[in-house]
């Protein structure tokens, strides 16, 4: 007779010391735990009302501008400052850790219009409508934190005057060109007080200029005659164009597939635009509900953020209909300018009402650092939300917002809108003959002309 | 083991154990995948078939990394007993196994006789560290069963029907003379539940917080131990039943009758789920393999069933003869039976589904066993019978390896704590109590069959009607062939196949009709105008 039991003497399944750790003992076998998948359900479940919970987005208010902030520039080498520039001519450094403003750059007489800098971070361009494009020089990091107390102005370094106003500026990966786009397109030289290039292109303003971060030749911008049009440094002449319904505010290149851009539209959509194939959009991002005026794509190109005429600021991902998330604050009026911060976990606007705010990119994110076991535990609950996202109850949850009431009432207006269009569109096809009334998509029909 | 030069890198295990080792962890892969792959030919969407495909094989992954782990990594392997030459396992006696195993294990072996206060029931913790026995005559004890010390008892001086855990070995529910009632470990009594009434027996749905009892009426009941709402309160209209077992991989509640019945229940449903004629006489006692696909059932005609309740057939798939007062499976698949003064131990070792003799062990004669239960996580059976309880070495019963966050029985005050808040925030809903728990995420098919329109309808009356016209009539006899006649003929074929789709179609007219006519109805008319509402029909 051969026999053995099971036997565990205490010693080998308890600690030794009082100092040690609890022993811990895994056994993976599914038999032991009955009903995992409805305890995983109420687990995500659960994950997805604690995301509720916590979902603390807005972290703070930076004030400090006079009138209300027009266009944003973040500093490529430099994590925590920002840079503003409001309507009355005022440019502000801001540091983001201690929400205060740092630097003051003073000097232009009209609205500051758009504002860049270099990729080495030293160099700030700033152009506005009093026909100038001034050149700051930034100050350094260490001196930032000296005196955070008592904010220092600055001189710029050149002033070039010219003969148009401007509307926006960009500046060229790793040189020291930048293009300004106002009456036409000018690509400048930080040391030549006149552009080096200019183009045209029809006779309306160009709104936004952005180049692409890839490949630093290529220039996109916008213009008012709602055109968005592509332009290579090398060619010494514009290369493609189309034209849109509307007007393209912003334009903005996916960082990580910088063939790929997106555009925030008049029309209250985004749409994203493969820059080889301009005849279609890849995609529209809809959800807002008045004119889209600036977006900016996070560092890994996988989202981006929106800002809106109505009051709220959306956050999209790169190949989504829908917005992930929406903020909105009481007090926060009509969005101007949004910058998606350096390391991707901060959402930045400047508004009418002369703030800039600062938001968290992931509303129920734990700031701070975390434990390993805190960061396991996040992890698990973002895996089971995923595993049963589509289940009703867990997309109610998640899905969820709370909305101001005009923007809540002018979403179900644009949604039955949409709808009554879309029915009435139905039944004049099934009413004619088959074939003569050709649907083209969404994606396509924004578009009217490909030059 | 041979050690060969490979191409540079060291072969240490040869070609044919590696084979085997590889088919072994297949096997144990297997069990870990939790269902076949998922087919994703049909698929047309490219995006979310690339998505599903990297989730399988992620699965698969996490699949092989659970198996490697349990190959390699588990502390602890199973208990067994094997018979040498002209031996039988089951004219093995307790006593020659307490001589062959360690101390510690032998010391599970024991007999308390309490003659006075029997017979006893018994129920263990999952962890299987606690044990509360509950006598007739009013006694109730929790023992710690780890240094067999006993923790609290008290005398309730009225009969004790049933005693049941609740989560942890903290509280406990004992089925009394006229009402159940909740104590906790010191022997406070912390709630009567007065609504349950005379319980003949409790069980507790432990994922669900769901104390179940079944009274003298054939009542069933839930009530939710966190928030003490009554879940459920269901009449089973079967008769008053003693026999009831919770299946531990659903939840669902089996009930035994006295007509042979077996009916399973569900929290959120007053009907049963199932209900099934398995015994000829009364059921005397069930049980459920914690698998959850086999059920064992004992009838008073002197019959063992075994059911296998995926299949729901009408035939049990193994039947054992023999009286069973009580049945319980173990951990590990093994079935007690327990009659009189004898306990039999049966088990499945060709892996077909097929329960012979495994162990014996008799009694004192005289002794009546009213519950036989394994102990979780060891080789030991509890036995409470008419003079006390008893503790017997089931080797190979238990599951070896125990799972900290599961159950553990070397918890601490400091671990159990935490364990109860946790499993409190996964506490299941009652809503997620059915017969297939992996059901749970799934598609939900489509069970109606689509509309016919109106066209396809007309052109399945054109193909029968033409089908018909084919059809060359034969030639009768002079007289009746004249072409007027077969003219005729021809034309009543053509009526009698289209009879039936008329027909279908005059039927569901109607049905439109009757449904229209009953909104109408509902709709108030304004006094003006109602002398002209259309008066029912005259009855």
């Amino acid at each position: 007779m051969k026999v053995k039991v099971i036997s565990r003497s205490a010693d080998e399944f308890t600690k030794e010391r009082s100092q040690d750790l609890q022993r811990v003992f895994r056994n993976f076998d599914p038999s032991i735990r009955t009903q995992e998948k409805a305890v995983e359900y109420v687990r995500a479940q659960n994950a997805a009302k604690l995301d509720k919970i916590f979902a603390r987005p807005f972290v703070g208010a930076m004030e400090g501008h006079i009138d209300s902030i027009s266009c944003m520039a973040k500093n490529p080498n430099h994590l925590i400052g920002i840079f503003s520039g409001s309507m009355d001519g005022e440019i502000r450094l801001w540091d983001l850790a201690s929400r205060r403003t740092v630097c003051r750059f003073p000097g232009h007489k009209g609205a500051v219009q758009g504002l860049t800098v270099s990729t080495d971070g030293r160099v700030l361009v700033s152009c506005g409508t009093d026909s100038t494009v001034r050149l700051w020089s930034v100050p350094v990091s260490n001196l930032l934190e000296e005196d955070a107390s008592s904010d220092k102005s600055a001189q710029p370094r050149e002033t070039y005057v010219w003969k148009n106003a401007f509307r926006s500026v960009d500046h060229q990966w790793n040189s020291d060109r930048f293009a300004t786009g106002g009456a036409g397109v000018d690509i400048w030289n930080h040391n030549r007080s006149a552009p080096e290039q200019s183009y045209q292109w029809g006779t309306d303003t160009v709104v936004s200029v952005r180049f692409n971060p890839g490949e630093p030749d290529i220039l996109a911008t916008s213009a008012s005659d709602r055109s968005i049009a592509l332009y290579d440094l090398r060619m010494g002449k514009p290369t493609s164009k189309f034209i849109m319904r509307t007007r393209t505010n912003s334009i903005c290149w996916n960082p990580m597939e910088p063939i790929n851009f997106t555009a925030a539209n008049e029309d209250s959509n985004c749409y994203s635009f493969d820059c080889r194939k301009f005849g279609e959009a890849t995609c529209v991002h809809m959800d807002h509900v008045s004119a889209v005026m600036d977006i900016d794509y996070s560092p890994t190109g996988r989202e981006f953020v929106t800002g809106s005429y109505d009051r709220t600021i959306m956050i999209f991902q790169y190949n989504a209909g829908h917005k992930r998330e929406i903020y909105h604050t009481k007090r926060m009026q009509r969005v101007f300018c949004v910058k998606y911060s350096c390391d991707g976990s901060y959402v930045i606007s400047g508004s009418d009402d002369t703030n800039l705010r600062l938001w968290k990119s992931k509303a129920s994110e734990q700031l701070g650092v975390l434990l390993p076991r805190e960061q396991k535990k996040h992890e698990y609950h973002e895996a089971v939300k995923n595993r049963y996202k589509h289940l009703p109850e867990i997309k109610r949850i998640v899905r969820h917002r709370h909305l101001p009431k005009p923007i809540y009432k002018a979403g179900k207006q644009i949604r039955e809108q949409n709808e009554s269009q879309r029915k009435k569109q139905e039944k004049r096809k099934a009413h004619s003959a088959p074939g003569s009334i050709v649907e083209e998509p969404l994606r396509k029909r924004k578009i009217i002309k490909v030059e | 083991m041979g050690v060969k030069q490979d191409g540079g890198t060291i072969d240490i295990v040869p070609a044919m154990e590696q084979e085997k080792i590889s088919d072994e962890l297949d096997k144990r892969v297997k069990k870990f995948l939790r269902g076949a792959e998922a087919n994703l030919e049909g698929l047309k969407d490219k995006k979310l078939k690339g998505q599903l495909a990297v989730r399988e094989e992620l699965y698969g992954k996490s699949a092989h990394a659970a198996a490697k782990a349990e190959k390699w990594l588990l502390p602890s392997e199973g208990g067994y007993l094997e018979a040498e030459g002209i031996e039988k396992t089951w004219r093995i006696k307790q006593e020659s196994i307490a001589r062959e195993v360690d101390i510690l294990s032998s010391r599970s072996q024991f007999d308390i006789v309490l003659p006075d206060l029997g017979p006893y029931t018994l129920d263990f913790t999952s962890s299987g560290r606690y044990m509360a026995v509950g006598g007739r005559k009013g006694h109730l004890a929790i023992l710690d069963m780890k240094n067999m010390s006993l923790i609290r008892e008290i005398q309730v001086r009225e009969t004790v029907r049933d005693v049941a855990f609740l989560h942890n070995e903290l509280f406990f529910a004992a089925a009394q003379k006229k009402y159940p009632y909740i104590y906790n470990r010191d022997g406070t009594e912390l709630h009567c539940l007065k609504e349950h009434g005379a319980v003949l027996r409790l069980q507790f749905l432990k994922n669900h917080f769901l104390l179940a009892s079944v009274n003298k009426f054939g009542h069933l009941r839930y009530q939710d131990v966190t928030m003490g709402r009554m879940i459920g309160s269901y009449r089973t209209g079967l008769g008053r039943t003693d026999v009831m077992h919770v299946n531990p991989y659903n939840g669902v509640v089996a009930l035994g009758h006295s007509g042979g019945k077996v009916s399973m229940w569900k929290p959120t449903s007053s009907a049963p789920l199932l209900q099934r004629l398995c015994h000829k006489g009364p059921i005397s006692a069930m049980a459920f393999h914690p698998n959850g696909h086999l059920m064992a059932t004992a009838g008073k005609e002197k019959k063992i069933m075994l059911w296998d309740l995926r299949k729901l057939q009408d035939e049990p798939i193994q039947t054992l003869p023999g009286h069973a007062s009580t049945l319980d499976f173990s951990q590990k698949g093994l079935l007690a039976r327990g009659c009189n003064s004898y306990v039999q131990i049966l088990g499945d070792f060709s892996g077909s589904q097929n329960y012979e003799n495994y162990m014996g062990h008799r009694m004192i004669k005289g002794y009546q066993i009213g519950r036989v239960m394994f102990r979780p996580y060891e080789d030991v059976l509890g036995i409470g019978h008419s003079m006390g309880w008893s503790s017997i070495l089931i080797p190979g019963s238990g599951e070896p390896n125990f799972d900290t966050w599961v159950a553990n029985p070397f918890e601490t005050s400091k671990q159990r704590r935490e364990k109860e808040v946790h499993s409190l925030l996964d506490k299941l809903p009652p809503e997620t109590i059915m017969l297939n728990p992996t059901e749970l995420g799934t598609v939900k098919t489509q069970r109606r069959k689509e509309k016919r329109t109106k066209e396809e309808k007309e052109a399945e009356m054109e193909a029968a009607v033409e089908a018909v016209k084919v059809i060359e009539p034969k030639k009768k006899t002079k007289g009746r062939n004249k072409p007027s006649k077969r003219a005729k003929k021809k034309q009543e074929m053509i009526v009698s196949a289209k009879r039936p789709f008329l027909e279908q179609q005059k039927k569901e007219e109607e049905q439109v009709a009757r449904k229209k006519q009953k909104v109408s109805e509902q709709v108030e008319q304004p006094t003006a105008l109602q002398r002209f509402v259309r008066k029912k029909a005259a009855t």
